[in-house]
């Protein structure tokens, strides 16, 4: 499903933040993927949805060479991905609803189903009685739970999840662990990027680790 | 089908109601571009106004001979068969003195006054009908005709409406060019309109680039926007030329009664306005379709 050889990175001003990565991850598979701050975790993600393009070697996604897609073919890449990014990316000019609504919208789903499907996503991850609320309004967890029901709305294959426990307590991580699992449960790929390892030590998942942008 | 159109409609919704979330600046706008657009609109109809007046009142174009008042019957027949013979005149109607001085008591107000004359002030004349109706052959024909024996003076009748449309030739050019410049004026106006409207929905732009949105997406908001505001503005200055020619026209008709005749300012005709409306609405497009092209590109998403 996801599968990079040798990658490099290197961003303007000559930093490496990636050198020589190469893996695999099949499909329904789910991997975590850990390593110090500024390790890459977030810059390999953005390889995966092409947000940022490899200096060289290829990532394959469906194997599909998106580092060498065409900006006009990107939009249709990246709605067959959900992306929980690490600096949330929510909008607060609009309600929870509206915010889980927008990949709907881009992708062009009528009104009624759309609606269906919101209410279905922010139930998974309950906050379907915050729906009229602006997430500004949030605590840092529900904020963190509106990002997945924005990126798992589209039904994605795959789910990209960078930090997605970042600064909450043990009880609030363990809760998000719970429902990635449920989505790992109906075949969904996941990748899920982390720098605190202690929500990972019973779970027995694959492990990606990344240190100084070298896979160890 | 139905899909995508309902799609666009929400689009277009949700354009207009971006449009007066911001009740004020939204109608500001429209206002600035309505009066922009409603000066070559209003000359333009006022042009097409005079036009009329002026293909009404010099439609049949004709050259009066006054003679001397004391021509004999002789003279008179002379001239009239001249006239009959001569290549570039169409007809000659006399009109004696007694029937001239008839038909002004009849035509004005100045009965009175007439009846107070001692004598008919007014000399016979011809009204002569020329063959060609263009402006330089007419007055060829009228220099012909003033040498003749007998003639002492010869008058083209609608020498002034040809100057008026010499001055409305000048005036048409003046519109053009004024509408040119404010057409440029409402296509900023746009252009900066759409430019800030970006810079606020900057995080949008990029979340929605993020998450999948092609440039179609993004752009279309934005170009609704545009060609609505425009097409608002072009609705106001139509709402503004026509209740200016309506105020115009209570004066007007009363100053028209005193030179017994009847003007009416006729408003923008249909398909006037239909261009009025089509173009405001382009233009608007265009300075949102300009705007984004320019502006879009420099949000990329990180
Ligand atoms: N746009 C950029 N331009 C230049 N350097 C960058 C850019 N983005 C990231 N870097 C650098 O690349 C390295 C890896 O960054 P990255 O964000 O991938 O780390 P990370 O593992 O996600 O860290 P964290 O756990 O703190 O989020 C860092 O040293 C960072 O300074
Ligand atoms: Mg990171």
């Amino acid at each position: 499903m996801i599968s990079f050889t040798q990658v490099h990175k290197r961003y303007p001003g000559g930093y490496e933040a990636l050198k020589g990565i190469s893996f695999d991850i099949a499909e329904g598979e789910m991997v975590f993927l850990t390593g110090h701050s500024g390790a890459g975790k977030s810059t390999l993600l953005k390889l995966i949805a092409a947000i940022e393009r490899p200096n060289s070697g290829s990532v394959l996604v469906n194997s599909q060479n998106v580092g060498a897609l065409s900006g006009g073919a990107l939009p249709y890449l990246r709605r067959n991905l959900g992306i929980i990014f690490q600096d949330h990316k929510l909008l607060f000019d609009r309600s929870v609803f509206d915010n889980v609504l927008l990949p709907l919208q881009i992708c062009g789903f009528d009104h009624r189903e759309s609606g269906k499907r919101v209410r279905a996503a922010l139930d998974k991850v309950g906050l379907l009685k915050r729906e009229k609320t602006n997430p500004i309004a949030l605590s840092g967890g529900e904020r963190q739970r509106l990002c997945i029901a924005r990126a798992i709305v589209n039904r994605p294959a795959i789910l990209l999840a960078d930090e997605p426990t970042g600064n909450l307590d043990a009880a609030y991580a363990q809760e998000i662990m719970a429902i990635f699992k449920s989505f790992h449960q109906v075949g969904v790929t996941l990748l899920i990027s982390t720098h605190d390892v202690s929500v990972l030590q019973d779970s027995g998942v694959r492990r990606l680790t990344l240190k100084e942008g070298v896979l160890q | 089908m139905t899909r995508a159109l309902a799609l666009h409609l929400g689009v277009l919704r949700a354009a207009l109601r971006r449009m007066f979330a911001s009740k004020l600046g939204g109608l500001l706008n429209i206002l600035v571009i309505g009066i922009a657009l409603s000066l070559p609109a209003g000359m333009y109809a006022l042009l097409q106004n005079a036009q009329g007046l002026v293909a009404q009142l010099s439609g049949t174009p004709q050259i009066s001979l006054f003679l001397a008042t004391d021509a004999q019957a002789d003279d008179i027949d002379a001239l009239r068969k001249q006239l009959a013979a001569h290549p570039a005149v169409h007809g000659a109607e006399f009109v004696a003195r007694e029937r001239a001085l008839e038909q002004l008591k009849q035509s004005t107000g100045l009965a009175d006054v007439i009846v107070g004359l001692e004598k008919n002030p007014l000399p016979d004349a011809f009204v002569v009908s020329p063959k060609q109706g263009n402006a330089q052959a007419l007055d060829i024909l009228r220099g012909e005709l003033a040498q003749l024996p007998g003639v002492e003076l010869a008058q083209l009748d609608s020498a002034w409406a040809y100057k008026l449309e010499a001055l409305l030739e000048f005036g048409h050019l003046a519109v053009l060019i004024l509408a040119v410049l404010l057409s440029l004026a409402l296509v900023a106006v746009t252009f900066n309109t759409i430019r800030l409207q970006i810079l606020t929905q900057r995080d949008e732009i990029e979340v929605s680039r993020l998450i999948g949105a092609t440039d179609g997406f993004i752009r279309r908001p934005f170009l609704y926007f545009g060609a609505m505001q425009g097409l608002l503005g072009g609705i106001m200055a139509w709402a503004i030329v026509t209740a200016s020619l309506l105020l115009l026209n209570r004066p007007l008709g009363e100053l028209s009664q005193l030179y017994a005749s009847q003007f009416v300012l006729h408003p923008l005709s249909f398909g006037d306005s239909l261009s009025l409306l089509l173009f405001s609405l382009y233009l608007g497009w265009l300075g949102a379709w300009l705007s984004v092209a320019r502006h879009l590109s420099q949000i990329e998403p990180r």
